[in-house]
């Protein structure tokens, strides 16, 4: 499953998604819960009892303002989280 | 050679006319300014808002229209300006006038009504870099405004009430239309009026600073805009920007019509 | 004798009503046809969320019976009340119901619940109930939020995302149009189709900021119906956009509040160019009723296991 975290607001459309099949047996040994500078990231038992990574609920709504410092405006060369997760599972959309 | 910047912002259009002067050979620039309020984006016509500003400020100033070389506009509104000869953005508008005032300010934070954004400047007023939080009322003034409104208070009480609190109580609500809802909880759970007041500006200087942390937090920091008028707020941004100190210009919500008159005046050269 | 009766005038006590624009119709129902007394397992489904509660008794896997109401200040009261309105009206007892799952914005409040469980997963359990196995793409517009969700026939998610942050394209951003224009929110969607043509959306994304674009609208001539036209198209633009970043498959479902609302929804049909799968079931329960489906097949597998 494709879990995508975050919102779109007048601003603009912020999300992290997670694709959640490449994330189960997981092949970075969770890399991506201490990639992060702001430990957005955190392992949960998802609806259907699988063990799978989320963004926390407070960052979900504060998306855009806590990536903020991975991102230089106007482009960015690597972000950490995606980086460590070597399978692929993360994406940002903006 | 007098020019004019015109600021058609959301709530209000700031008009300011500056005259350079030549003092003994150097350049010195001396400037008159007018506020017009309009009441609501549609209650006049925005372009014919923006004639009345002008002639209003031009009348003042005991001048006609033909007295002024060039006018630019700059604002959400500046395309309605019929009569300005160019539109630049409130970035680089308002950066100029900020640095003119503080020469030594590199990063400057802008907090209007509907937008809040941050400036990292150079020392001739360039803006090199911006971040900003456009059409979503929650990262400016009108989040505060909302909040004030369900307290019950004028925006001015509500700043000052919250200098009265030393809590730090954090809000879920991101939005302003949820962040109502979420005050009038806490009004209902007998949270104190001045408690609320300051998590509701520590909400908005965290966001805005999240905008100014993306260009970097540099040298003398100049908060202009309408909420400069709030010492609550500019607390809070003291606070979550973790600067001891932000320069405050007497007439904050001028700047970038300032800025704006200013690089008319450069282009002319 | 001729007695002329004048009648004194009957004066009728006015009380000034205090209008709540924003209120919608709350409703307890129950399947007379079924009797649970006789069902081997009984399963509810609690859904607090932060504008409404329901809950959803599910009788050997079958809908049974639910209540939709307001959700109060204290979510815990909320789950209890929600539930207790649906029991009074069938003479259950919490005592008679094997399982409870509890789900929503509140889920942890439910103090009674066996189980915590995602509304994202209850949505589209809830869904392939109401819409049947065919139900792929769910758009849920709640009162604090909007979820995109898509499913398998089995009603498991396979893509979603929820938007919990901004008002715009939620059940709040309707009630601030409703009490602006002073209409019953029930009204607003039959009004916006009452104009002489169809306007533009409302340029703003954000509910604030419409809001002054609808004053001004007013100011500029706009009718009250013309305004909740445009702003009922910017809400359909608007979550259509939201819809779109995960795309839509036919078998679209539509559940939560909005979903009454036909000035929102038949502006979605027409961006999509897509219809809306019908139901028969208050769409506001989706939530709920996933809740207590999934009670069910968790009951059931104790039950065999035992």
């Amino acid at each position: 499953m494709i879990a995508n975290y975050g919102y779109k607001d007048g601003s603009g459309e912020y999300y992290i998604s997670i694709d959640t099949d490449k994330c189960i047996d997981c092949a970075a040994g969770r890399a991506c819960l201490t990639a992060c500078p702001k430990q957005m990231f955190e392992i949960i038992t998802d609806d259907y009892d699988d063990e799978v990574a989320w963004i926390k609920k407070p960052n979900c709504r504060t998306l855009s303002y806590d990536c903020a410092d991975c991102k230089p405006s106007g482009g960015y060369t690597s972000l950490p989280c995606m980086t460590a997760c070597t399978p692929g599972a993360i994406k940002h959309s903006w | 050679m007098i020019t004019a910047g015109i600021d058609m912002g959301s709530r209000s259009i700031k008009v300011v006319l500056l005259e350079e002067l030549n003092v003994n050979g150097a350049p010195q620039l001396k400037y008159g300014v007018k506020k017009v309020h309009i009441m609501m984006p549609g209650d006049l016509d925005q372009d014919v808002a923006a004639d009345k500003a002008y002639d209003e400020a031009l009348a003042s100033a005991g001048l006609k229209r033909d007295d002024v070389k060039v006018v630019f506009a700059t604002g959400a509104g500046r395309k309605q300006v019929g009569f300005a000869t160019e539109g630049i953005t409130e970035m680089t508008a308002g950066a100029k006038g900020a640095v003119f005032m503080y020469p030594q300010a590199r990063t400057v934070v802008d907090v209007g009504a509907e937008e809040g954004r941050g400036m990292k400047t150079d020392a001739e007023g360039r803006a090199i870099d911006f971040a900003g939080n456009e059409k979503c009322a929650a990262g400016a003034g009108s989040f505060a405004e909302a909040m004030s409104r369900a307290l019950q208070m004028t925006l001015k009480e509500f700043g000052e009430a919250s200098l009265l609190s030393d809590k730090s109580i954090p809000m879920n609500a991101q939005c302003t239309v949820f962040a109502e809802s979420e005050v009038v909880s806490l009004i209902h759970s007998a949270t104190p009026k001045n408690d609320i007041a300051k998590a509701v500006l520590d909400a908005v200087a965290s966001r805005v600073c999240a905008m100014v942390r993306r260009v970097g937090i540099e040298g003398e920091v100049v908060l202009i805009g309408g909420m400069v008028h709030n010492a609550g707020f500019v607390q809070s941004l003291k606070v979550a920007m973790g600067v001891d100190a932000i320069s405050l210009p007497d007439m904050p919500e001028y700047i970038s019509a300032l800025g704006c008159a200013m690089i008319a005046a450069e282009r002319q050269h | 004798m001729n007695a002329e009766v004048t009648a004194a005038p009957v004066v009728a006590e006015t009380v000034p009503e205090k209008k709540e624009f924003w209120r919608w119709q709350e409703n307890v129902w129950i399947d007379e046809t079924k009797d649970w007394k006789t069902a081997k397992i009984v399963t509810c489904g609690i859904d607090v969320g932060s504008v409404s509660s329901q809950a959803v008794l599910v009788v050997d896997g079958e809908l049974y019976g639910f209540n939709s109401m307001r959700t109060g200040n204290n979510s815990p009261d909320s789950a209890t009340n929600a539930l207790q309105g649906v029991m009074d009206k069938c003479g259950m007892k919490l005592e008679d119901i094997h399982y409870v799952v509890g789900t929503g914005y509140g889920r942890v409040n439910v103090p009674f619940a066996h189980k915590a469980i995602t509304e994202i997963a209850c949505h589209a359990r809830g869904a392939n109930y109401m819409g049947g196995n065919g139900v792929r793409t769910i758009l849920d517009m709640g009162g604090q939020d909007c979820k995109a969700i898509h499913c398998d026939e089995k009603g498991k998610v396979t893509n979603f995302l929820m938007n919990d942050k901004c008002a715009a394209g939620t059940g709040r951003g309707m009630e601030v149009i409703s009490d602006l224009m002073q209409i019953p929110i029930a009204e607003l969607g039959p009004r916006s189709f009452d104009v002489d043509v169809e306007p533009a959306a409302v340029s703003s994304v954000c509910v604030v900021f419409a809001k002054s674009e609808a004053l001004g609208l007013l100011k500029a001539g706009y009718t009250k119906n013309k305004v909740i036209a445009a702003y009922c198209q910017a809400m359909a633009e608007r979550v259509v956009s939201l819809l779109e970043r995960i795309g839509v498959e036919e078998g679209f479902f539509i559940t939560g509040g909005i979903a009454k609302n036909p000035g929102v929804v038949k502006r979605i049909e027409k961006i999509l160019g897509i219809k809306a799968m019908e139901t028969k079931v208050d769409s506001q329960i989706a939530g709920a009723l996933g809740a207590a489906l999934f009670g069910y097949t968790l009951m059931s597998k104790k039950a065999a296991a035992a």
